[in-house]
């Protein structure tokens, strides 16, 4: 499928987005995002000092003097955040742009000397994914090799790190060197995946893959896998769909097949994703529209101590409980409600969930009111739903209701509430 | 003469970035202002396209328009539950690549620079005039950069208080019955307008560094808005007027030399600034302790 010089940049940008995946996921986490923008500019006076010492264009000499840099960067945003009052943001946006400006004037000088061979440079700023071969991509993969495998043995620390590092601190945790290993493995990643990928696309990939995979689950161990699958993916993608037209440059198409999956993922996760979300709220809201009628018409029947409620009085009934006349409609169709002779009725199952839902509405209520004198395995707050009531409150809370004279007053002769109240 | 140009095209830069750059710290969206500047780059293509000038009204509303996409794209991200930092992230790195593309698309139609777009060249400026009537009027940058700075600042001093309190206590300006989010929009809509008038002097990702760091540098200098403001604007143009010639000294690119020069105006004051800076708190603990002692003796 791919002729071989493409395979070697299909490999590259699959492994470098996997990398960038893993390492990307602990800093999506810490909220450090945007750290990968600002370590990405800051590595050109890094790469630049580096040529000006050594004079060669040499990836090993680029890798130090990035990461020094790189390393310099982050140091001045915590000392700016920790020693004056400039927030992170502005820390963050003021030592990008003036280390990518003191880059720009170093590279511009480089291009101004008579010491030539410095075309290329500037490669970094967009990357040449293209131009990956088979050297470069042993590399990559030894030093990717590395940084996953630091991140697996210190995955403990580094998920402290990531959800609880004032808990950390508090257990005596080294805190400085774990951060700093941490931004190392940033810093390389960063660097390795400038060459081929360029600055904005490194930023991309590292953010944007743990981003999206943050929405498939709940646990760091699965997120970090899928992060790498979806980074390795965009890689693979991108640099594949780059090989249809000469003219398409491969890093903005990676950056668009993540962001192409991070959108996929905000919509169809099964759990946090915005249509199983959007699903969920509407059958809720639904259900509280059912009750709200339910327990409405029910509240009319007691009062009036009646088994049926004639059409005419179903627009007071509506206004007050805020109901529309779909919502009735939609019960008739469920088979609790029966129309007949201009009026309304409860079915058999109809008179069971109304009265069970104004019994709970109830049972409720008269728990909130002696809620401090109540022992429950389960806080008041957590009960939302019928099915999660604790059954051996049942029969105290329904002693206090017809204390109070709440209980439900009324049900048709045929009918008759068990023991425990209600119909179970 | 065009030396006069060139320091005033990098003046006229600093101080209409600087004066958004406030109300950008003010509010925490340095960022923001960040994904802005690149996110733009589709809309100067576009708009490029469609006008084939570089230094046209449509093409400021087009990039105006990106950018207020770019607004709307991030506040819908958040708001359906993606966290501040991946939300800037995603939207303004999809958003450039969408302009590097069109770039590599087109580049045949585009007579745009990708190098030219992010670092800028400022020493071009005093050679592209606007020719009219017979006379030359002065190059067309300083007369765009000018027209966004009247821009900014009418708008600053049109709805001061508005700003001023939506910055500072947003939820105040709600309470009082002021539309935030339109003047949210607004300013991001002048941040838009200014970097893509500013993108072909002093690039577009050195605007950046000239909407944060004059700002942040008069931050440390005052607790006033109005005098942050002015100080901001001042610092902005010293840096603008040094780097150039320090950009002649080191024979290097101009607009990088006026960013790194305003990083070193933003370090002096980080360290000497009279009430919030590093070594002069210092200063005042140890003279404190000096007198506590003298005291105790």
């Amino acid at each position: 499928m791919f002729e071989p010089n493409a395979l070697w940049v299909v490999a590259g940008t699959s492994v470098l987005g996997l990398t960038s995946g893993i390492i990307g996921s602990f800093a999506f986490l810490r909220k450090r995002g945007l750290m990968g923008d600002v370590l990405s500019h800051a590595a050109l006076p890094g790469i630049c000092l580096a040529f000006m010492v050594t004079g060669t264009k040499n990836m090993f000499a680029f890798l130090i003097g990035a990461l020094l840099t790189g390393l310099v960067a982050s140091f001045a945003i915590n000392f700016i955040t920790a020693h004056s009052r400039i927030k992170e943001d502005t820390a963050l946006g003021l030592t990008l742009s003036v280390f990518f400006g003191l880059g720009i004037v170093l590279l511009t000088q480089i291009q101004h000397s008579p010491n030539g061979n410095q075309s290329g440079l500037d490669k970094f700023l967009f990357g040449q994914a293209a131009a990956i071969i088979q050297s470069d991509l042993l590399w990559l993969g030894i030093i990717s090799l590395l940084l996953i495998t630091l991140c697996a043995l210190f995955f403990k620390e580094l998920k402290l790190l990531s959800f609880d590092p004032a808990f950390a601190k508090s257990i005596g945790f080294p805190l400085r060197p774990l951060e700093f290993l941490f931004m190392l493995l940033l810093v390389t990643t960063v660097v390795i995946g400038l060459q081929a990928a360029g600055v904005i696309l490194m930023a991309a990939l590292l953010i944007t893959p743990a981003a999206a995979a943050r929405y498939w689950t709940e646990r760091l161990g699965q997120m970090v896998v899928i992060a790498a699958c979806f980074g390795g993916l965009s890689g693979l993608l991108g640099s594949w769909i780059s090989t249809f037209g000469t003219q398409l440059s491969t890093g903005p198409i990676i950056v668009l097949s993540s962001t192409a999956l991070f959108f996929l993922s905000m919509l169809c996760a099964p759990r946090r994703g915005l249509i199983a979300k959007g699903w969920r709220a509407a059958r809720l809201k639904t259900k509280l529209a059912e009750e709200a009628a339910l327990t409405a018409l029910y509240a009319w029947m007691e009062r009036n101590q009646q088994p049926a409620i004639p059409e005419s009085e179903l627009p007071a009934i509506l206004l007050e409980a805020k109901l529309s006349p779909k919502q009735l409609d939609n019960l008739v169709r469920k088979g609790w409600l029966c129309r007949q002779d201009g009026e309304l009725t409860f079915s058999e199952t109809g008179w069971k969930e109304a009265y069970n839902t104004t019994l709970f509405q109830r049972l409720m209520e008269v728990w909130a009111m002696y809620e401090t004198s109540i022992d429950s395995p389960v806080p008041l707050q957590e009960v939302g739903r019928k099915e999660e009531f604790p059954a051996q409150l049942r029969r105290t809370l329904l002693g206090l209701l017809h204390r109070h004279q709440h209980a439900p007053r009324y049900l048709p002769d045929h009918l008759a509430p068990s023991e425990q109240g209600g119909f179970l | 003469m065009n030396e006069l140009w060139i320091i005033l095209t990098g003046m006229l830069v600093a101080s209409s970035c600087a004066l958004l750059g406030c109300f950008l710290i003010l509010r925490k969206m340095a960022m923001v202002g960040d994904a802005i500047s690149h996110a733009v780059l589709p809309g100067i293509v576009v708009a490029f396209l469609v006008t084939g000038d570089r230094h046209s009204f449509p093409m400021l509303l087009g990039a105006a328009a990106f950018g207020l996409v770019t607004t709307l794209l991030i506040e819908s991200l958040r708001k359906s539950g993606v966290q501040a930092d991946a939300a800037i992230s995603v939207t303004f790195t999809s958003l450039f690549s969408v302009g590097i593309i069109l770039v590599s698309l087109f580049a045949r139609q585009v007579d745009l620079d990708l190098d030219c777009v992010l670092y800028g060249e400022i020493i071009y400026v005093p050679w592209d005039t606007i020719i009219w009537n017979g006379l030359d009027w002065g190059p067309k940058a300083v007369w765009i950069v000018g027209t966004t700075l009247v821009l900014n600042a009418l708008a600053i001093l049109l709805f001061y208080k508005q700003l001023k309190l939506s910055a500072f206590d947003p939820a105040m300006a709600v309470a009082l019955g002021i539309p935030v989010a339109f003047f949210h929009y607004l300013l991001m809509g002048l941040v838009s307008v200014t970097t893509v008038a500013s993108f072909e002097s002093v690039g577009a990702i050195l605007v950046v560094a000239m909407l944060i760091v004059p700002a942040a540098t008069a931050y440390l200098l005052t607790d006033r808005l109005s005098r942050m403001l002015l100080y901001s604007v001042l610092t902005g143009c010293l840096s603008a007027v040094t780097g150039y010639f320090l950009a002649g000294a080191l024979d290097a690119s101009v607009a990088g030399a006026m960013t790194v020069m305003a990083g070193v105006f933003f370090i002096l004051a980080l360290f000497l600034s009279p009430r919030h800076g590093i070594v002069t708190r210092w200063w005042q603990r140890m003279r404190l302790r000096r007198d506590l002692a003298s005291h105790g003796e």
